[in-house]
This record gives C-alpha cells, sequence and structure tokens, in this order.
C-alpha cells in the first residue's frame, strides 16, 4: 500500500515536473536593468571565452557566459528553434545570410535605439547587411569576408602565368596550366559553397534579393550572376578547373602539393591554408579578384557574421551594450584580431591589423592589400530564404558538375526553388 | 457481508491491473504517445507570411489540412530516394546477413580455431559509431590517398571513382555490411550455442556431414533468429541516414534528399520547416512499417509455428 501511494506520488511530481518544464513561455523583452545581469552568448568564434572574460572584469554588473556553437546551417536551426522553445540565449553570432530568415522568424529583436549610434565605425555595405534595408537594426557586424585571389607565386613562375587582372586571363591560364600538366588545375569550381558562388555574383554586380516597396524581387537567375555560372560552367566542360568537392582530404593534398596553383577565397582563408595546407607556407601571395570588364575594381563577400541579440532576451540593453563594446571599442576588436583570428568588419579593427599573419610573412603589405580590396568590395541583400537557396545551390550545381551539364541550367533551377518556396510561404514577390 | 461492500471490494480489484499498467501507460503517453501526437498536430499546419515578412506580425501559423502531405508524396524526389533506398537495403540485407550466417556457422562449426578472437574480431566494427566508420571508409575511398586504388591498380584496375554517381551506393553499402555483420552474427551465433548438441550427435550417427548439419539442422534451428535480425534490418536500413549525410560531405554525388530521411532532416534543420518535416516522417513511418509487417506475416508460420 505504501509503495503504491509512493509511486503515485513519484508520478505526479514526473508529470509536475515535466509540465512545468513545457510551459515557460517568453516574456517581452524588458529594457530596464537593475543589478548584476547574466547574459548567454552563442558563437563559434574561438576562444571568445577570453575575451567576455575581460569584459566581465571591466563590467561587474554585465555577466557574459560563452557557450561555444558549431557553424553552420545547423548552427541556424539551432537557434530558431530554441528562440521557438523560448530559451534562446540572450546573444547570438548570425551570419549576414541568416540575419532575415531570424528576422522573418521574429527570433532577433531591433536594436536601432540601443546601436545606432556605432553606424559610423561600419561602412555602409556592410551595415546594410544588419540593416537588411529595412528602418530596423538587427544587429551589429563582427566580421567580413571580402573576397581575393590567393595564388602560389612559385608554380605561377613556373608556370609561366602571370596573375590574370580579368576573368578571361584567368580562363586563358587554367587552359594554359591545365595543357602542361593534366594533373594540375589554376584553381577549382565549388558545388559546395554556395556563400562563395554569391560572393563572386556579388561582385559581378548580381542582387539575389531585393526589395521592391512591399515586395521582394528575387533576381538569382539575372545578367551578372548568369555570367558568372557561364563562366565557371564553361571551364568545367572543358575540364581545366577542378570542380572535386572542397574541405575534404583529397582537396587539402591538392592545396598542399601544389596540384592546385590558386584559390579565390575570402580575407580568413590565411588560416584554412596554414592548417590545411602547411607547406605552402610563405609560397602563396594576395591579389584581387580578376574582374570582369579591365580597369575595374571589385569584389564580393564570403562569408561574415553579426551579433545579434535575441528577441526573447530579457536584458536588451546589456546584451546591446556588450555587443557594441565587442565590435567597436579598440580593445575587444584587438582580441578579437588577435584571440578569435577574426577580421573586424569595424574601419578602427581593421587599422588594427598591422602585421601579416606568419602564413604570409613574405608579404608584409598583406593586410594593406586586404584593406583595399575590402572597400571596393560589394555586397547584395539576403533574402528571408538564404537557407533554401543554399540547398538548391549545392544540389543543383553538384548534379551539374558531375554530369557535365549546364550551369546556367542549375542557375535557373536554384532561382525557381527559392521563388517557389517565398510563394509557398506567402511572401509577396514582385511579378 | 452487505451487498455495497462487496460492490466495493469488486471494483478494488478491478482497478489493480490498471494500477500495475500505469507507470507503463503514463510513460507511453508521455514519450511515444505525446511526442508522436505533437508531429501530427504539426504535420496540419504552416507558417504563413505576409509582405515582405520582416515586420511584426507579419508571421502567422495556420493550418493547412493534409497539404503538407500532399506535397510530400507529389515530391518526385522523395520517391527517387525511395527507389535508391530500395537498392541499397537489397544489397545490404543480402550481404550482411549472408555474411552473418555465414559467420556464425563458421564459428560454431567444430573445426574453427580462435574462436574468441575471431567473434571478437567480426563484432568490433559495430562498436564503432556510423559516423566514424563512414568517415574512415571515407578516407580510404578518394584516389590519391587509398590504398584501395594502390591495390586496384597493382592489377591493372585504374580509373575507378568510388565515389561517382553510379558507384556511391556500393561504396555505402560496404560501410553498413563492414559495421552491421557482426551484431547479425553474435545474435546468430547465441542462438546456435543454445541448440542441444544431441541433435548434432544424432545426425552425425545417421552419417550426416558438417555441412549436412549445417544446412539441414543449423539453419532451420535458426529460423527465429534470422527472422529477428531481418526485420530490425528492413527497418534500419530503410532509415538509412549516416552513411549518405556523411559521404556528401566528400562528395559531389550525393544530393540533399539522396535517402527519404534525408529530406526530412533538410527540412527540418536546414530550411527551417518543421510543418513539412512532420509530415514526410509520418509518410515515412507508415511507409518503412509495410515492408517490417509484410515479412513478419510472411514467415510468421515458418519461423515460429504459430497456427493462425
Amino acid at each position: 500500500m505504501r509503495t503504491k501511494r509512493l509511486r503515485t506520488v513519484l508520478t505526479a511530481l514526473l508529470v509536475g515536473a515535466l509540465a512545468a518544464g513545457c510551459s515557460s513561455t517568453p516574456d517581452e523583452a524588458a529594457p530596464q536593468e537593475t543589478g548584476p545581469v547574466d547574459l548567454t552568448f552563442w558563437t563559434w568564434a574561438p576562444n571568445m571565452d577570453k575575451i567576455a572574460a575581460v569584459w566581465n572584469a571591466e563590467h561587474p554588473d554585465i555577466h557574459v557566459t560563452v557557450s561555444k556553437q558549431a557553424g553552420g546551417d545547423e548552427a541556424a536551426a539551432k537557434f530558431l528553434t530554441a528562440a521557438k522553445a523560448g530559451n534562446a540565449p540572450d546573444l547570438v553570432q548570425a551570419e549576414y545570410q541568416m540575419l532575415p530568415s531570424f528576422v522573418a522568424a521574429e527570433a532577433v529583436a531591433d536594436i536601432k535605439a540601443e546601436v545606432s549610434a556605432a553606424k559610423a565605425q561600419f561602412s555602409d555595405g556592410i551595415w546594410g547587411l544588419v540593416t537588411l534595408g529595412t528602418d530596423g537594426v538587427y544587429g551589429l557586424p563582427q566580421d567580413s569576408g571580402p573576397m581575393m585571389l590567393y595564388y602560389r607565386t612559385d608554380l605561377f613562375t613556373k608556370y609561366g602565368i602571370a596573375v590574370p587582372k580579368t576573368w578571361d586571363e584567368y580562363a586563358a591560364a587554367a587552359r594554359a596550366v591545365h595543357a602542361k600538366d593534366k594533373t594540375v588545375y589554376l584553381g577549382g569550381f565549388s558545388s559546395k559553397d554556395p556563400g562563395w558562388f554569391a560572393g563572386l555574383a556579388q561582385q559581378a554586380g548580381g542582387q539575389w534579393w531585393s526589395i521592391q516597396g512591399e515586395s521582394w524581387k528575387v533576381g538569382i537567375d539575372e545578367g551578372p550572376t548568369r555570367k558568372v555560372a557561364d563562366f565557371w560552367g564553361g571551364l568545367a566542360a572543358e575540364g581545366v578547373v577542378d570542380t572535386q568537392a572542397p574541405w575534404t582530404p583529397e582537396w587539402n593534398a591538392a592545396l598542399n602539393n601544389g596540384k592546385v596553383l590558386s584559390w579565390a577565397s575570402a580575407v580568413w582563408a590565411p588560416g584554412v591554408l596554414s592548417s590545411n595546407a602547411p607547406d605552402g607556407k610563405g609560397k602563396w601571395a594576395i591579389a584581387p579578384l580578376p574582374q570582369w570588364s579591365a580597369g575595374e575594381s571589385y569584389s564580393g563577400f564570403w562569408g561574415g557574421s553579426s551579433i545579434a541579440v535575441a528577441a526573447g532576451s530579457k536584458h536588451r540593453a546589456a546584451a546591446a551594450q556588450f555587443a557594441t563594446w565587442l565590435n567597436t571599442d579598440t580593445k575587444a576588436l584587438d582580441l578579437l584580431i588577435k584571440e578569435a583570428a577574426v577580421y573586424p568588419a569595424a574601419k578602427g579593427g581593421q587599422a588594427l591589423l598591422t602585421t601579416a599573419p606568419d602564413y604570409f610573412a613574405n608579404q608584409p603589405d598583406f593586410w594593406a592589400q586586404a584593406t583595399a580590396i575590402s572597400s571596393s568590395a560589394r555586397g547584395f541583400t539576403f533574402g528571408p530564404n538564404v537557407n533554401v537557396a543554399y540547398s538548391a545551390y549545392k544540389d543543383a550545381f553538384d548534379k551539374a558538375v558531375q554530369q557535365k551539364s549546364s550551369f546556367g541550367a542549375a542557375l535557373t533551377a536554384v532561382q525557381e526553388a527559392t521563388v517557389a518556396d517565398m510563394k509557398k510561404s506567402g511572401f509577396t514577390l514582385v511579378s | 457481508m452487505t451487498k455495497a461492500n462487496r460492490g466495493a471490494r469488486a471494483s478494488r480489484a478491478g482497478a489493480t491491473p490498471y494500477l500495475y499498467l500505469a507507470p507503463a501507460v503514463v510513460l507511453f503517453t508521455l514519450f511515444v504517445a505525446a511526442p508522436i501526437g505533437y508531429t501530427a498536430y504539426l504535420s496540419l499546419r504552416r507558417v504563413k507570411f505576409s509582405g515582405l515578412g520582416l515586420g511584426k506580425k507579419s508571421r502567422t501559423e495556420i493550418f493547412v489540412g493534409l497539404d503538407n502531405y500532399r506535397a510530400a508524396l507529389a515530391d518526385g524526389e522523395f520517391w527517387d530516394g525511395w527507389v535508391r533506398v530500395l537498392g541499397y537495403a537489397a544489397m545490404v540485407l543480402t550481404l550482411m546477413l549472408g555474411l552473418a550466417l555465414l559467420f556464425a556457422l563458421l564459428l560454431d562449426s567444430a573445426r574453427v580455431r580462435l574462436p574468441r578472437f575471431s567473434r571478437i574480431a567480426i563484432f568490433l566494427p559495430y562498436a564503432v559509431p556510423g559516423v566514424v566508420a563512414t568517415l574512415l571508409w571515407g578516407f580510404l575511398y578518394p584516389p590519391s590517398m587509398s590504398p584501395i586504388h594502390a591495390g586496384l591498380h597493382a592489377v591493372g584496375v585504374d580509373g575507378v571513382d568510388l565515389l561517382s554517381p553510379s558507384t556511391i551506393v556500393f561504396s555505402m553499402v560496404n560501410v553498413a555490411v563492414w559495421g552491421g555483420t557482426g551484431f547479425n552474427m553474435l545474435v546468430l551465433y547465441t542462438q546456435l550455442r543454445a541448440v542441444p548438441r544431441d541433435y548434432y550427435e544424432a545426425a552425425r550417427i545417421d552419417g550426416a556431414g558438417e555441412l549436412a548439419i549445417a544446412l539441414r539442422i543449423k539453419v532451420p534451428m535458426l529460423a527465429p533468429a534470422l527472422v529477428l535480425t531481418t526485420v530490425f534490418s528492413i527497418i534500419a536500413t530503410m532509415q538509412v541516414f549516416t552513411e549518405p549525410t556523411t559521404l556528401r560531405s566528400i562528395s559531389n554525388s550525393v544530393s540533399s534528399t539522396w535517402s527519404p530521411l534525408m529530406n526530412v532532416y533538410g527540412d527540418a534543420f536546414v530550411t527551417g520547416d518543421l510543418y513539412s518535416a512532420s509530415a514526410t516522417s509520418l509518410v515515412i513511418a507508415l511507409i518503412a512499417l509495410v515492408p517490417s509487417l509484410g515479412f513478419l506475416r510472411l514467415v510468421r508460420r515458418r519461423a515460429f509455428g504459430e497456427e493462425r
């Protein structure tokens, strides 16, 4: 009898505990602060806990706890799920292209009132990535990824090619190199990196999404991006660029042993090269991306992220204060560069970059070049379903690479998948 | 004893079995029925945006009836995924269970050497997590670093791409068979050890050799265990996810919808559409149920001697 009663009590407790666990609902943010507050911060930047420790020592009233996350698609999905469940962190690192879907899901807060003073610290192009072209401000830019051409100086000499100034020169060089040695490529096309392709489309002047009045316009399959797709499709069909999946041991080996002579990548590439292609140290250099017309100087962005405040955060003002410090304070920017190996988005941060990365010790003006390239980079507005477009890119271009079929048709497939998803979700589209 | 008293006692006796059942029912409700119910509820809904979808209150969750199911069933990629998985499942089932049976019989035969070592060696791959196993094999497939290619080259075979669209399914089957044979072997072997030795003695006296004993006595005695391992394997192969998802990162040949379960993952965690993912999950559960139940029905009478 006693055990039966005990079991009933235990069951009741269990049910009660579960019910309590499910019933917490997010409150509307209350910006008024009294007493010390605790903030949680989801980020994948390395050593962010050390940077937060510096903040915590200086600000006893606002304590930041860093929770290290994995990057990528899953990071965004995890945050959206947490926001829906009402247990999102106060602060979250958000890649620029994911920010619109966070805003659409009402998962991040408009912090215009708290952070608008920081606007002068950023270039207009970067600031546009956190306003999404609206009146609001949905995060503070942390880092950016202007694209440039990384190339092997020694092997360019060996194969007798000059650094290509235009994409036409790039194509000619690709043919020349591959003709001399069938196992060697000038560079590669990645069907796994939609962000890379988006960066090249930005350079060409593409606008994948744009806002016209109260409607979205999707322009993925349009002139500028078409030009980029057809260019790479032609080289892939000729077999003169490497189309293997990147970020694999095989790909690392090709970078390391000189089977691939160049890589159109972003400013964060030194970290990748030093760990994945250690033998190339001191042999690589950077140059601006090849241009579509001689005499132009444009670049695009691959990657980069902002720090946003969750809509459900009860400490919006404190969170915005930390985000502002992290991304505009000189001391914090210095820490971001040294501890987290970040290329800061703030103008003040770029000025702090003086010593070239160890891997590029042969190019002492590395940062001067990078800053010049960065100022020539143009971005575009990201839409609310970038994840759908990026996922469609991987499937469509994987297939095009495998079947050696038209890259233009693959681009059309990406456009169609993106538009279909937006229509299904009810967004207003320019017809 | 009054009438009322007797009535109370009778009702108490009637309640006792339910009390004993209660913990199981409560746990089942909380951890099985409720999540399935919530999935079913989600599968009937969807998020609808208006305008740009960026302003406040431009996002609502609406009831859409069976729309998500219609979309899932009308998706050609979903059915192509099933075709790929069926081919994969057919190969894995035959190879893995065939090898498991062979190893179990060999280990149980009188002449085996180093039985304990062999048993552990065959079982060990099962202890390797699927992702690790796939990565491990994934490093062996690409040409520049693989001893497999070196071996093929030595015998004069060149240019075999183990990660091409036409060969990748075999590469996946290989990983699954490598990882799954040991477990099934162990189930079959354990069952074999339970067979009374007298049977073999009797058979030997009747003049049966090792092969005849294996085919005429051991295999029929193994029928229930074979049914069990087959049903488990059917369910597992229908849900194949780890191998294609992991190989996808090193090959251009695996689409994000290679297997039906990858559809669900993509909807839920890449494009953030939990509603379609819920509908597709339930469709997959129903589809996976058909071959499992069908197989059980087919073999029930033979294996378990049940009369209908």
